[in-house]
C-alpha cells in the first residue's frame, strides 16, 4: 500500500484561480478563502449544520479533507500539524454536538499558545436562539478559550472574518479563532471578491522592543555573575532558535528550555541544562534559584515550572521577553521588561551582548551539577523499564523524528530522555495537560511532513481516549509509529497518590484495558507487542521498517516513578530525587 | 493597597462584546463594582466605564488583560488623573402626605429632583458622584425606601486630556 497523502499544487498555481470574482455560496467562499490563506489540509467531520460546506467539498481536491472518527480527534490533529508545521491547523464541525466536542481541543491549543481556525456550522440565523435541534451557544461557550471569535451573520461577511480570522490566530501570542457559521449563510449567495481588508483598530502586536529596556538587558548581562536562560515555547512559535543558539553562543550563559521549548535549543549543547520546574533536572532548578540574572525568553512562569512562586530564584533579576505584555509580571514580577517578538529581540540583542566573563565560576559549577545529577533511573533485566523504552526510541532514531505524547508519566520520561534537537519536533499538551492529545496530534503532524519519522507516545490510559482514529490511519495509510507505554495503571495520579496520598491507590487500576495489538488489528493496523529488552528492539525494528502505520506495545513495570519531582507548595530545589539519587 | 478605580474601555459596538469583557473580569476574578455601557463620540464604537476594586498589580493585569480582547480598541485608568464622575439614582421613598414637605426640602438641598409623586411614596431622582448617591440614600432610608435603582458610573477625564 502506498501513502496516499497526495502532492499538493502550489497555493500560487491555485490563487489565480480562486481570485476571480463570482457569485458563489457562503461554502463555496469558505473553501476558496482557505486557500488563499495557504490551507493545504483540513480535519473535519459533516453534519446537518455543515451540510452546504460538505457539498461544496464534494469532489474538491484542491486541499485535503481528513475525515476523522471523533471531532476532538479532528482538532488534535490539527493543533499536531499546525505546531509541527508553523502553519495554521484548521478544523471543520457541524452544530451542537459536534461543535462541543471540539472544546478540549480549543483549550489545549489556547493554553499552547497554538495558531487554529476553527470552523464551526450553527443553525440558521432564523433558529438562533430558539433551542433548535443541535443548537449550542459555541462563540459563548468558547469565549474563554479563544484568541478571538466570530458568528457570522451576513454572506457579505464571510471572506473578511475569515482573512481576519487567519491573521489573528497566526500573529502576536498566536492561539484559537473560532468562526460559527450559521446554515443559511453557508448557503447564500453572494458576489466573492478575495478579501485583503481587515478591521481590526484593537489589534496590534508590539513585534518590535523597545531599545532602552534592551541597553538595560546588555548591561545587566554584562553585570551577571551568575545568569540563567529560560527559554520556553515563545522561542519555537517565533522561530526564533537560531537567534536563541546565537545568543548563548555569544554569552555564554547556562540556559534551561521549559517542556513546550524542548527543541528550542540543542540538548546536546554543553551550555544546557535540561528541563526545569516538577520534573526538571536538579542542574535547571538549582541553577534557576541561585542565578542572580534569569532571562526568561517566550515563557510565562507557569506553576509547573517556578513550583512556590514565594521563593522562586530569590536572588535573581528578572528580565521577562514576551510578545504577550499582559504574561510580564502576571505570576512574577520583571525588572525589566520587554514586549517584542522573541526572534526579532534576540536578533536586536545579539547585537548588544558579549561573554559574561564574570561567569566562569558559575558555568564550572552547572559543569559540575549536570555530571553529578543527570536524570537516573534502576535499570533491570528482568522485564521493562519506561525510561529504557524511551532511550530506546532516541537512540534508534538519532533524536531526529518527531515526537508527540499524551500526558503523564510517559510525558515526563519523553522530556526528560528523548534528546531533542530542533523546534517543531516535540507537540505535547503542556499547559492544559489533554489526555487523548497525543496519538491524534501526531496524524496531523505527520500530514504536516509526509517524509519525516513520525512517533507518538502513549500510555495505556491516554491511548484509549482518541484510539478511534487508527481508522483514518488505516484507510490513509499515515505511517505514524504509535508507542504504548503500557503499565496497566495511571501512572501519574498512582505516583501521586503513592507519595502524597499515603498509598490509598484510588480508580486508578486499568486491568481489562483492551489487548492493544488486537485493537490496532481491527483497525487494519499493523500491532506488536514488546514485554522484555530483546523483544523490545526487536520489534521497535520492525516497526522502523514498515512502511505505514504500526502500533507498537511496551508493557512496562507498574511501579515506576518519575524522579526527580518537586510536590506542590516546595520550592524548586527541594526535590524529592528518588532514583536520581 | 485595594481602590476603587474608574477604566473606560473603548469597544467595538459589536454583538457579545459585553459578555467578552464581564467574562474576562468574572474568571480571572475581577471585581466589578459597576459597569455602564453606551454610544461612544464614534459610530460603531462603544464606551464601557467599569468601577473595580483592586491594587496596582491586579490594575495593571486588568488593563493588559482587555487590550488581548480583540474588540477592545482602548482602555483609560481614570482614576488616575483628574476626572469627573457621574451617576444616577432613582429612589422609591415611603412618604405620607404629611411628610413630603420634609423630604422635598432634603431632595431640594441635594439639587435633587422628585419625579413622580404617588399617594403614599415619592420617586427621588438625584444625579452625581456616588459619595453624594449614598448620602442622599443614608438621609431618606429613616423614611423607608421601598425600591432603589442605579446606573452606576460614569465618567470622564476633565480639560484637555
Amino acid at each position: 500500500m502506498k501513502t496516499q497523502i497526495p502532492e499538493m499544487r502550489s497555493t500560487e498555481q491555485l490563487r489565480e484561480k480562486w481570485m476571480k470574482p463570482e457569485v458563489i455560496t457562503g461554502s463555496e467562499i469558505l473553501l476558496r478563502s482557505l486557500l488563499l490563506e495557504g490551507v493545504e489540509c483540513v480535519f473535519g467531520y459533516p453534519g446537518g449544520a455543515v451540510l452546504y460546506i460538505y457539498d461544496a467539498l464534494y469532489g474538491f481536491s484542491d486541499f485535503h479533507h481528513l475525515l476523522t472518527r471523533h471531532e476532538q480527534g479532528a482538532i488534535h490533529a490539527a493543533d499536531g500539524y499546525a505546531r509541527a508545521s508553523g502553519k495554521v491547523g484548521v478544523c471543520i464541525a457541524t452544530s451542537g454536538p459536534g461543535a462541543t466536542n471540539l472544546v478540549t481541543g480549543i483549550a489545549t491549543a489556547y493554553m499552547d499558545s497554538v495558531p487554529l481556525v476553527v470552523i464551526t456550522g450553527n443553525v440558521a440565523t432564523t433558529l438562533i436562539g430558539t433551542d433548535a435541534f443541535q443548537e449550542a451557544d459555541i462563540t459563548g461557550i468558547t469565549m474563554p478559550i479563544t484568541k478571538h471569535s466570530y458568528l457570522v451573520r451576513d454572506v457579505k461577511d464571510l471572506s473578511r472574518v475569515i482573512h481576519e480570522a487567519f491573521h489573528i490566530a497566526n500573529s502576536g501570542r498566536k492561539g484559537p479563532v473560532l468562526i460559527d457559521i450559521p446554515k443559511d449563510v453557508s448557503a447564500a449567495t453572494v458576489l466573492f471578491e478575495p478579501s485583503e481588508t481587515m478591521n481590526l483598530r484593537g489589534y496590534n502586536p508590539t513585534i518590535t522592543p523597545n531599545r532602552l529596556q534592551l541597553e538595560k538587558v546588555a548591561a545587566a548581562i554584562e553585570e551577571a555573575e551568575r545568569p540563567v536562560i529560560l527559554a520556553g515555547g515563545g522561542v519555537v512559535y517565533s522561530g526564533g532558535h537560531e537567534e536563541l543558539l546565537e545568543f548563548v553562543e555569544r554569552t555564554e550563559i547556562p540556559i534551561t528550555t521549559t517542556l513546550l521549548g524542548l527543541g528550542s535549543f540543542p540538548s546536546g549543547n554543553s551550555l544546557w541544562m535540561g528541563m526545569p520546574g516538577m520534573h526538571g533536572t536538579y542542574t535547571a532548578n538549582h541553577g534557576i534559584q541561585q542565578s542572580d540574572l534569569l532571562i526568561c525568553i517566550g515563557a510565562r512562569f507557569d506553576d509547573r515550572v517556578t513550583g512556590k512562586l514565594d521563593g522562586f530564584a530569590p536572588k535573581a533579576k528578572i528580565v521577562h521577553i514576551d510578545i504577550d505584555p499582559a504574561e510580564i509580571g502576571k505570576n512574577v514580577h520583571a525588572d525589566i521588561p520587554v514586549v517584542g517578538d522573541v526572534k526579532t529581540v534576540l536578533k536586536q540583542l545579539n547585537k548588544m551582548v558579549k561573554r559574561t566573563d564574570k561567569a566562569d565560576a558559575w558555568r564550572d559549577q552547572i559543569r559540575v551539577w549536570k555530571a553529578e545529577k543527570p536524570f537516573k533511573y534502576k535499570d533491570t533485566n528482568d522485564g521493562l523499564k519506561p525510561q529504557w523504552v524511551i532511550e530506546m526510541l532516541d537512540e534508534t532514531t538519532h533524536g531526529q523524528a518527531i515526537v508527540t505524547t499524551d500526558v503523564g508519566q510517559h510525558q515526563m520520561w519523553t522530556a526528560q530522555y528523548y534528546k531533542f534537537n530542533q523546534p517543531r519536533s516535540w507537540i505535547t499538551s503542556g499547559g492544559l495537560g489533554t489526555m487523548g492529545f497525543g496519538f491524534p496530534s501526531a496524524i496531523g503532524a505527520q500530514m504536516a511532513h509526509p517524509d519525516r519519522l513520525v512517533i507518538s507516545i502513549n500510555g495505556d490510559g491516554g491511548m484509549q481516549m482518541c484510539s478511534q482514529e487508527l481508522a483514518i490511519c488505516a484507510i490513509n495509510n499515515i505511517p505514524v509509529k504509535i508507542v504504548v507505554i503500557n503499565n496497566q495503571v495511571l501512572g501519574m495520579v498512582r505516583q501521586w497518590q503513592e507519595l502524597i496520598y499515603d498509598n490509598r491507590y484510588s480508580h486508578i487500576d486499568l486491568a481489562g484495558s483492551p489487548d492493544f495489538v488486537k485493537l490496532a488489528e481491527a483497525y487494519g493496523v499493523k500491532g506488536l507487542r514488546a514485554a522484555n529488552k530483546e523483544e523490545a528492539q526487536a520489534v521497535w525494528q520492525e516497526a522502523l521498517e514498515t512502511p505505514g502505520p504500526v502500533l507498537v506495545e511496551f508493557v512496562v513495570h507498574k511501579e515506576e516513578n518519575v524522579y526527580p519531582m518537586v510536590t506542590q507548595g516546595s520550592t524548586i530545589d527541594q526535590m524529592l530525587m528518588g532514583d536520581c539519587e | 493597597m485595594m481602590m476603587n478605580h474608574a477604566i473606560a474601555v473603548l469597544v467595538n459596538d459589536q454583538p457579545g462584546v459585553l459578555q467578552r469583557v464581564s467574562g474576562l473580569f468574572g474568571r480571572r476574578g475581577f471585581n466589578i463594582e459597576s459597569i455602564t455601557v453606551g454610544q461612544s463620540e464614534e459610530p460603531g464604537l462603544s464606551r464601557m466605564v467599569i468601577v473595580t476594586k483592586g491594587d496596582d498589580h491586579t490594575l495593571e493585569q486588568i488593563e493588559k488583560q482587555l487590550y488581548k480582547l480583540i474588540d477592545v480598541i482602548k482602555v483609560v485608568n481614570l482614576s488616575t488623573m483628574p476626572m469627573v464622575s457621574r451617576e444616577l439614582a432613582l429612589i422609591k421613598v415611603k412618604s405620607e402626605p404629611a411628610e413630603r414637605p420634609e423630604i422635598m426640602g432634603l431632595v431640594e438641598t441635594f439639587r435633587a429632583a422628585v419625579v413622580d409623586i404617588g399617594t403614599k411614596n415619592m420617586m427621588v431622582q438625584v444625579v452625581g458622584d456616588t459619595d453624594k448617591i449614598d448620602a442622599m440614600l443614608e438621609l431618606l432610608k429613616p423614611y423607608g425606601v421601598q425600591e432603589l435603582s442605579r446606573t452606576g458610573v460614569t465618567a470622564m477625564t476633565r480639560g484637555n486630556l
